[in-house]
């Protein structure tokens, strides 16, 4: 792709913090808050930082055997009497729905939140085949109504204030707009939904763990939708990452046990459903995908961002996502992991995204399964350095700065200039004109009248006898 | 011991006092001090962008630099984190391998090798918000990451609790980034701006009076913030504290 398809996540960002004085603030506060609920649950566990460790070596051991585990897991899952499926990427993963709903004549799909058919875009893919598709979770539905793509991979409408949603809802489904009690907005969807769930042929969801052992896969979540999704209608669709594999049933406690305290501060999901063959009467059909999965795996720098286990508290404790909302991103994964996952999606689109990161490594202490986000992030930037795609602006800048460091005396000509001007501006650090937005917000440092190697000279020459250097 | 004396850019050209401080501090010790006249950078603004070609000259001029001394001795957080966690443009020869290892940032240089157990010298009668560098916790392990499990210590804190009359105010995010991030605050400029504002309220909620960190490139940003904000916030080096002046 182009560089005219960029994603400037800089600029998006800054649009959403000028937007008003109401969304960024309750952006940062409710995530923050999350943050905290997620250190208060984690501080109840002696053992949480060997449960970190387990869980990181686990899937570790995971990945390095995939292709076995994935083999175990589809033989076990058709002996329970489920149909599998492999998709190497998302045209297939669709193709293979589409085909399982045309077989059956379904027009009507209820789906539980799954970030890997977001991935693959399979809801545009299918409407635009006459299906109408429902998203079930309360988060979805209202992004789904706004026509925008998740912001957060656990709560995804957190960019939007209750007033937000009632002019939706009022907007799409006919709710009072002045009403923004949230029980009321709820109960409102419940009722929109419900009929919905009836109706339709098939409930999809993901999976959070996918068990070779057993050939059983777990389904994660609060609102028990996804329940329904796959209790009621006939068919039900699974598509599953083909990193989310787990040796054993016994691994499960480890991952359950830091799957929901990592991400809302809960000790457990309201939900935590084993899925282990069809129910009676009913299909249940596994599309395995890859998706550009075991490229990332062969990826020497980047395959442990595989271990991902979707908490989204990176993106809590992240202070940059934070204040930019996730729709800036322009991805479907947002956050610290949004930036290590989103470029092997495309380079090129992405390429920007690493800079959104004051690479404080926050995510990296935070992530129950020790994903080194933080130095994936400063590793794609060599990628994206080393393979030109940073504005040239940007690359002069870098290049000058380097020969000026690089010699010591044109860096001492470059002090004296600077000190020179009328203010001292920390461009010169970076050392260039072009990036100098620094004065809007903040003043400019005053320069010292006498740098410290001067004063060191003179220092060193009336004081003592260290003082063998010369200049 | 002989120690390097690491002054980053930045410091020698806006802040020569914490560099002086920095200097007294340590000879204080009694430790030998040396000061390379050819210093410049370590090599930390391009490596930051990723720009790996135009560091590694940098890089070689820093070990060039500092290759012959027991410890290499620097009041900046993050470009210590630099020197020992990303100083990897030019090929790790046993030189190269030296210098990393023996780099210390101030605060973990006096806590844990020098082992400071007083500063009589020093006397500083006010209210202190301490900003602790991203690079200093998460990097070098400076304090326990808020993030993270287990017995929390802060050396920072430990250190400064040890100069009379200094007290210490609690923050609601003690560990948030400020902001500053290196060229971050340039390239997104709107973001870095506002975790700096929030980080200078965090302060004036608690009434702290001056700011210290062991990071001055974090300070030139949040300072850069409250004067531009109007807000009356005096900002520190902690080896300025440490050493009682000069302010
Ligand atoms: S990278 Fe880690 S913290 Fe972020 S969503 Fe994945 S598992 Fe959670």
């Amino acid at each position: 792709m182009g560089d005219d398809k960029k994603v400037d996540v800089a600029a998006h960002a800054a649009a959403f913090l000028a937007q008003d004085d109401v969304h960024e603030p309750m952006h940062d506060k409710n995530l923050w808050a999350a943050r905290m609920k997620r250190d208060a649950a984690a501080r109840e566990v002696p053992e949480w930082e060997t449960l970190r460790e387990l869980a990181s070596q686990i899937k570790e051991h995971t990945l390095t055997h995939l292709y076995d585990y994935l083999l175990e897991f589809e033989s076990n899952a058709i002996k329970r009497g489920a149909k599998v499926y492999w998709a190497r990427d998302a045209a297939e993963h669709n193709q293979h729905v589409w085909n399982i709903l045309q077989e059956k004549n379904i027009s009507a799909v209820i789906k539980s939140k799954s970030m890997l058919q977001e991935e693959c875009g399979m809801t545009a893919f299918l409407e635009n085949r006459g299906i109408t598709v429902t998203e079930s979770d309360l988060g979805e539905r209202i992004q789904q109504l706004d026509d925008q793509p998740p912001s957060h991979i656990v709560m995804p409408a957190i960019h939007k204030t209750a007033e937000d949603v009632a002019q939706l809802f009022a907007r799409t489904i006919g709710t009072d707009p002045r009403n923004t009690d949230p029980h009321y907005l709820t109960e409102a969807m419940r009722d929109n939904a419900r009929r919905r769930f009836l109706e339709a042929g098939a409930g999809m969801t993901g999976a959070n763990f996918a068990i070779a052992e057993t050939g059983s896969f777990v389904v994660c979540t609060n609102e028990g939708n996804a329940d329904i999704g796959a209790a009621v209608p006939p068919v039900h669709i699974a598509s599953i990452g083909i990193e989310k594999l787990l040796p054993k049933v016994k691994d499960l406690g480890i991952f359950i046990r830091l799957l929901s305290r990592s991400a809302l501060g809960t000790l457990a999901t309201q939900y935590t459903s084993h899925f282990s063959g069809p129910r009676k009467g009913g299909e249940l059909h596994i599309i395995l995908t890859d998706n550009g999965r075991s490229k990332r795996l062969g990826m020497p720098d980047f395959w442990t961002s595989l271990k991902c286990i979707r908490c989204g508290a990176c993106m809590n404790t992240c202070p940059v996502y934070r204040r930019s909302g996730g729709l800036a991103y322009g991805a479907t994964y947002s956050g610290p992991i949004g930036i290590i996952l989103d470029p092997t999606f495309d380079e090129s689109r992405y390429s920007e995204l690493p800079y959104h990161s004051s690479l404080c490594g926050s995510c990296t202490a935070v992530c129950p399964v020790k994903i080194n986000i933080s130095d994936q992030i400063l590793q794609w930037r060599k990628v994206m350095a080393a393979k030109k795609y940073l504005p040239v602006s940007r690359r002069l800048a870098f290049g000058a700065a380097g020969k000026i460091f690089e010699h010591p005396q044109l860096f001492r000509s470059a002090e004296t200039m600077a000190s020179g001007a009328i203010r001292f501006t920390p461009d010169f650090l970076l050392y260039n004109r072009v990036l100098n937005p620094w004065g809007r917000h903040r003043e400019l440092p005053h320069f010292a009248g006498q740098t410290f190697r001067e004063w060191y000279l003179q220092y060193r020459a009336k004081n003592n006898e260290h003082g063998e250097q010369r200049p | 011991m002989r120690v390097g004396l690491f002054i980053p850019c930045y410091i020698d050209a806006i802040y020569p006092e914490a560099g002086i401080a920095t200097l007294e501090l340590l000879e204080r010790f009694g430790l030998e001090v040396v000061y390379p006249l050819n210093q410049t950078c370590c090599g930390q603004p391009m490596a930051n962008e990723g720009d790996q070609q135009h560091s590694a000259a940098a890089e070689q001029l820093f070990v060039d630099n500092f290759r012959e001394f027991d410890y290499i001795v620097g009041p900046a957080g993050s470009c210590v984190k630099h020197v020992k966690l990303h100083l990897d443009a030019i090929p790790q020869s046993p030189e190269v391998l030296h210098v990393r290892e023996r780099t210390y940032e101030l605060v973990e240089f006096l806590h844990d090798i020098v082992k400071a157990a007083a500063f009589p010298w020093a006397y500083f009668r006010y209210k202190v918000g301490l900003h602790n560098s991203c690079s200093s916790i998460r990097g070098l392990g400076i304090a326990l990451p808020s993030e993270t499990m287990g017995t929390p210590f802060n050396k920072t804190a430990r250190l400064l609790q040890m100069v009379e009359g200094l007290e210490l105010v609690p923050m609601d995010r003690p560990d948030e980034c400020c902001g500053f991030g290196g060229t971050f605050c340039v390239t997104d400029e709107a973001v870095s701006a506002s975790m700096g504002i929030d980080k200078v309220h965090d302060y004036m909620r608690h009434d702290a009076e001056f700011v210290v960190s062991p990071d001055m490139s974090c300070l030139m940003h949040q300072q850069g913030i409250a004067r531009k904000a109007g807000i009356h916030l005096k900002f520190l080096h902690v080896a300025q504290v440490l050493n009682g002046g000069p302010f």
